[in-house]
């Protein structure tokens, strides 16, 4: 089991005591009560609870899409909750890799373009046809988002996510709108990625068949993590159905 | 009562009102300008003829030497006159308190014993002269109020070279004197020209012409023939050196008010479609988005048993709904502005009083105009929605298909950045918004370049006139021809450098069909101060012999270089003369005919006769000069070019700047609705992409440089068709506003067309930096919980 687990090359998120309040009119939804997560560099983490457990908005926060209203958020040695806008969009150029349940390709780009779009402003990047032969679509570069099944675009959005080399890779419900098939095909893909770069993986889902892909699992409820479990026997993701 | 539809209706308005507002300027910029120029013409030509109508304006205008006062009952007599009035008509020097520089009047008399028939005066203070008095008169009210006259002021005249002091007794306007331009005048001077009316026996005995007169006015029945009359009264007139009868439209003042209202009615015809067409564009553009957005509701009224024409009535009710807000808009500014105009207007032709013309049926053509204008526009997508099936309405749209333009090795040889990619697709996408946004910011362009090369044409046209053409200082013009010893006689007054005599003949040109009235100058085949200019507006020589003529006169005689042409003498018992044209003259004022001084002379059989001499003085002396000038008796007017040019371009000017800020304005509104509406649009479409380039790492000015730069490639690509477009409304315009007084040089010098673009591209960054705000305040998380 200890061979599973990553190297300990040190942690990538840190927070303590994170707290959202979401203020509308006079209504005010607490999302998160205090939350106490750390993160190791290579970790594939699933977080899982169910719909307004708060684990969306922890992944925007640590994401750096979003703020807390109180408690710390560590990323490296960075305090993030201190970052302004513009140092939180480097942040998130530089660092963070997402992958979305809707892909939110750019439909004007073809495959290659949307990987270029991000490999134009990425520091380190690899080649767009390097990322894309990656999650296995190096014969459908040129095609349009309108040209490729949900899947095809989704691996595209990884792709995407991960030509700029991050540390971090923030998946939300990435299979979410994928029948079970082409899923797998997905999570293989993040899979492959996790170990080949190391970079530390977070994937929000509700679907529990997943977690067994993880090395750790953290379940979330409502506003505060619940549990936090290593996976003894993580399964490869094409041993997965659900 | 408001059912369901309606509140939709009136909420989508309130939603969109930044877009609906936009678009219903434009269509009020439309409608204004229709009410503006329609209303500001007809108020102006019923003023006019409201004006002519109670004052009894003539319609027949004759000078003449001198005619015994019996021949009044013989020209009563020819068929068609309705009423006569002999007078006295006489320009004469004034010599004003408070004027530096000499001054002159046009003396013009009034019956002694019984009432004026004709050119009534409308007294604005005071009284009549009493009769028989040789110092009272009554003056013209602009040229009182120049000089700050009142009820008892007095000043001097030289009346058939006799000083005399006049008291002013009353202030009046005439008629006939609306436009009161002094020769060689460009514009009025009201400080150093006006009208002097005096009682005929004091003004008669002043120029020996006691039971004669030197000018008639004829007013005819409504059934007379204006030609017939004309010709009857020329061979009266003739044997007393009558200077040919002419209509109103040889009559200075209505000859320019003429030209102003035609100018008026060309710039009404120009505008109002530009806005329309534009409106209309962008009315199809806001409505195809926002049916695009409601796809599935339209699918929902469907389902629920609205019938294809009730939800397609709903849609076309929102293009027409902001259409009455820009009809009501562009009312009350048309209205405004068209009374505010026709104010200007009358202040500057000193109307007595305003007839303003309110015809409902402009408000009502304006409205039908806007209306359907805004109709068009919504036609396309109201039919899309007709004709959508419900089923295919409650699925979502198709995805939208892009194309690559190039090769796929292009974009990684030129390595073109993604951005620009998306900006450039997204705007092939839709190509026809596309074009018609470039099209609508071109329109704004050209509505600028159509109005602001006024000023440098303004200036070219001085430039040619007074720095190559007219280059003298002043110019003297006698009471009489005199013999060329004046001349000298000039050249010896204090401070003139250089002198050049002239001579002017009053003819009536012929060249088969067509005939003109018209001067012949002459002048000194080597003149130096007033000269001509020939091809290229280069100056030439003067031909020895024959006659050169002015291109416009050239133009309506039909005549050309090498051609016989017929003159009329008309002070000379009209006697005719053939002469070759030997040349074209370039220039844009009046209509003119030139001959060498020698040739003219020898032409009347006379010697060596002028009628005045330009003038070219050291500037340090001319306050002793124009001491002199003021009371030089053989001199009835003096004309001082440079010192009236600032005059002149002051008023031009002034007046340019009225109607460029209003064009300004106008083409800001369009710049501006085009860009803003496109932008919303595009912000709309692609508000999902841009928040998720957001996420990826894209800071906020990188993101906005998509949607801006969207735009920036729509201002520039419209810039050169607006720069055509409006040389073409340039061209259109100098085509209104040329008339036989001037023409107007199509000048467009470089700076305006700079001018034009700087000022669109500036309404497009308001526009552009309003949009950005929205796209600042992105909710990148909301989108990434979303499928389109």
């Amino acid at each position: 089991m200890s061979q599973a687990m990553p190297a300990p090359t040190g942690q990538v998120f840190r927070t303590k005591d994170l707290t959202k309040v979401y203020v509308t009119g006079d209504i005010q939804v607490q999302a998160l009560r205090g939350v106490n997560f750390e993160a190791a560099a290579g970790e594939f983490v699933v977080l899982l609870g169910p719909s307004g457990s708060g684990k969306s908005t922890f992944l925007n926060i640590i994401g750096g899409l979003d703020r807390a209203t109180s408690g710390e958020v560590w990323f490296t040695d960075h305090e993030l909750s201190s970052f302004d806008d513009r140092a939180l969009t480097l942040y998130r150029r530089d660092h963070v890799g997402f992958v979305f349940q809707f892909y939110n390709l750019v439909p004007s780009l073809t495959a290659r373009e949307n990987v270029a779009l991000v490999t134009e402003i990425a520091q380190n990047p690899m080649r767009p046809e390097e990322a894309l032969a990656i999650v296995g679509l190096q014969e459908r570069m040129d095609h349009f988002p309108a040209q490729l099944s949900g899947g095809e675009q989704q691996r595209v959005a990884i792709a995407r996510a991960i030509a700029k080399r991050p540390q971090v890779l923030l998946c939300d419900e990435p299979t979410g709108a994928l029948d079970s098939k082409t899923g797998v095909l997905v999570l293989e893909a993040l899979t492959q990625v996790n170990e080949q770069f190391g970079a530390t993986t977070l994937i929000i889902t509700h679907n529990v068949a997943i977690q067994d892909i993880a090395h750790r699992v953290v379940h979330f409820g409502d506003g505060r993590i619940v549990s936090s479990n290593i996976i003894a026997d993580r399964k490869p993701a094409s041993a997965i159905s659900w | 009562m408001m059912n369901a539809l309606h509140r939709k209706l009136l909420r989508d308005l309130v939603r969109l009102w930044p877009q609906a507002l936009a678009i219903a300027f434009v269509l009020a910029a439309g409608a204004a300008t229709l009410i503006l120029g329609i209303g500001a013409y007809e108020s102006l030509s019923e003023t006019r003829a409201a004006y002519y109508e109670r004052n009894r304006f003539a319609d027949v205008f004759d000078d003449l030497t001198r005619a015994p006062k019996i021949v009044e009952d013989e020209i009563a007599r020819i068929p068609g006159v309705a009423s006569v009035e002999t007078r006295i008509a006489k320009i004469a020097l004034l010599d004003l308190p408070n004027v530096a520089e000499p001054a002159s009047a046009m003396f013009v008399s009034i019956p002694d014993l019984h009432e004026q028939k004709l050119n009534l005066l409308y007294m604005r203070s005071g009284r009549l002269p009493l009769p028989g008095d040789e110092h009272e008169v009554v003056v013209s009210e602009p040229f009182a109020k120049a000089n700050h006259f009142i009820i008892g002021s007095t000043f001097k005249a030289i009346l058939n070279g006799r000083e005399r002091t006049l008291r002013v007794v009353g202030t009046a306007l005439s008629p006939e004197f609306i436009y009161s331009l002094g020769p060689y005048g460009l514009i009025p001077d009201d400080r150093r020209y006006g009208i002097v009316w005096m009682r005929e026996k004091a003004l008669a005995a002043a120029y020996d012409l006691t039971g004669a007169f030197s000018s008639v006015h004829v007013k005819l029945t409504r059934s007379a023939s204006e030609a017939e009359v004309i010709e009857r009264l020329d061979a009266i007139l003739s044997r007393y050196g009558g200077l040919g009868a002419h209509g109103r439209r040889d009559q200075t003042s209505h000859a320019f008010l003429d030209a102003e209202l035609s100018q008026l009615k060309a710039m009404s015809r120009i505008l109002p479609p530009v806005f329309l067409l534009v409106a209309a564009f962008l009315v199809n553009m806001t409505l195809s988005r926002l049916i695009l957005l409601e796809r599935e509701h339209i699918g929902l009224l469907k389902a629920l048993g609205y019938s294809g024409v009730a939800v397609g009535w709903h849609y076309l009710e929102f293009a027409l709904a902001i259409a009455v807000v820009g009809i009501l808009i562009g009312m009350a500014a048309g209205t405004w502005l068209g009374f505010g105009m026709t104010r200007l207007y009358a202040e500057f032709y000193h109307f007595p009083f305003l007839v303003f013309q309110t015809d409902p049926a402009i408000y009502v053509i304006a409205a039908g105009v806007t209306l359907a204008a805004a109709a068009v526009g919504a036609m396309r997508a109201v039919r899309d929605v007709v004709v959508l099936p419900p089923a295919v309405a409650m699925s979502p749209p198709a995805p939208a298909i892009y194309r690559r333009l190039l090769p796929e090795a292009f974009y990684a040889v030129l390595s073109i950045p993604q951005s620009l990619t998306m900006m450039v697709r997204h705007l092939m996408r839709w190509p026809l918004r596309t074009v018609s946004s470039v099209l609508g910011i071109a329109l704004a362009v050209s509505v600028l370049v159509g109005s602001l090369w006024a000023f440098g044409s303004t200036e070219f046209m001085i430039d040619v006139t007074y720095n190559r053409s007219e280059r003298q200082q002043a110019t003297i013009s006698f009471v009489r021809e005199r013999p060329l010893s004046a001349y000298f006689d000039a050249l010896s007054l204090p401070g003139v450098m250089a002198a050049e005599p002239y001579r002017s003949v009053p003819v009536r040109i012929y060249f088969g069909p067509f005939e003109r009235r018209v001067s012949i100058t002459g002048k000194p085949a080597d003149a130096n101060l007033s000269r001509v200019l020939g091809p290229g507006l280069k100056p030439v020589r003067l031909p020895e012999s024959g006659i050169a003529l002015s291109d416009a006169l050239a133009k309506i005689l039909h005549a050309k270089v090498g051609d016989l042409v017929e003159v009329e003498l008309l002070e000379r018992n009209r006697r005719r003369v053939q002469l070759p044209v030997t040349g074209i003259i370039e220039g844009y004022l009046g209509l003119n005919a030139y001959m060498a001084l020698s040739a003219l002379n020898g032409m009347m059989r006379e010697g060596q006769i002028i009628s005045g001499v330009h003038l070219l003085f050291d500037t340090d002396r001319q306050d002793a000069l124009y001491r002199r000038l003021k009371t030089t008796p053989m001199a009835n007017f003096i004309a001082l070019q440079r010192a009236t040019l600032q005059n002149f371009r002051q008023t031009l000017q002034e007046n340019l700047l009225v109607m460029v800020s209003v064009y300004v304005t106008l083409g800001m509104i369009i710049a501006f609705g085009v860009v803003y509406n496109f932008a919303r649009i595009s912000l709309s479409e692609q508000g999902r992409e841009l928040a998720s380039l957001r996420v990826l790492g894209f800071h906020k000015s990188e993101v906005s440089a998509i949607l801006l730069g969207e735009l920036a490639i729509l201002t520039i690509v419209a810039q050169p068709l607006g720069w055509a477009i409006g040389h073409f409304f340039a061209w259109a315009m100098v085509q209104g506003f040329d008339s036989e007084l001037y023409r107007v040089p199509l000048v467009v010098e470089r700076s305006v067309y700079a001018w034009a673009s700087l000022i669109v591209f500036g309404s497009a960054l308001i526009s552009g930096l309003i949009v950005r705000r929205r796209i600042d305040r992105l909710d990148l998380i909301e989108v990434l919980k979303t499928r389109e």
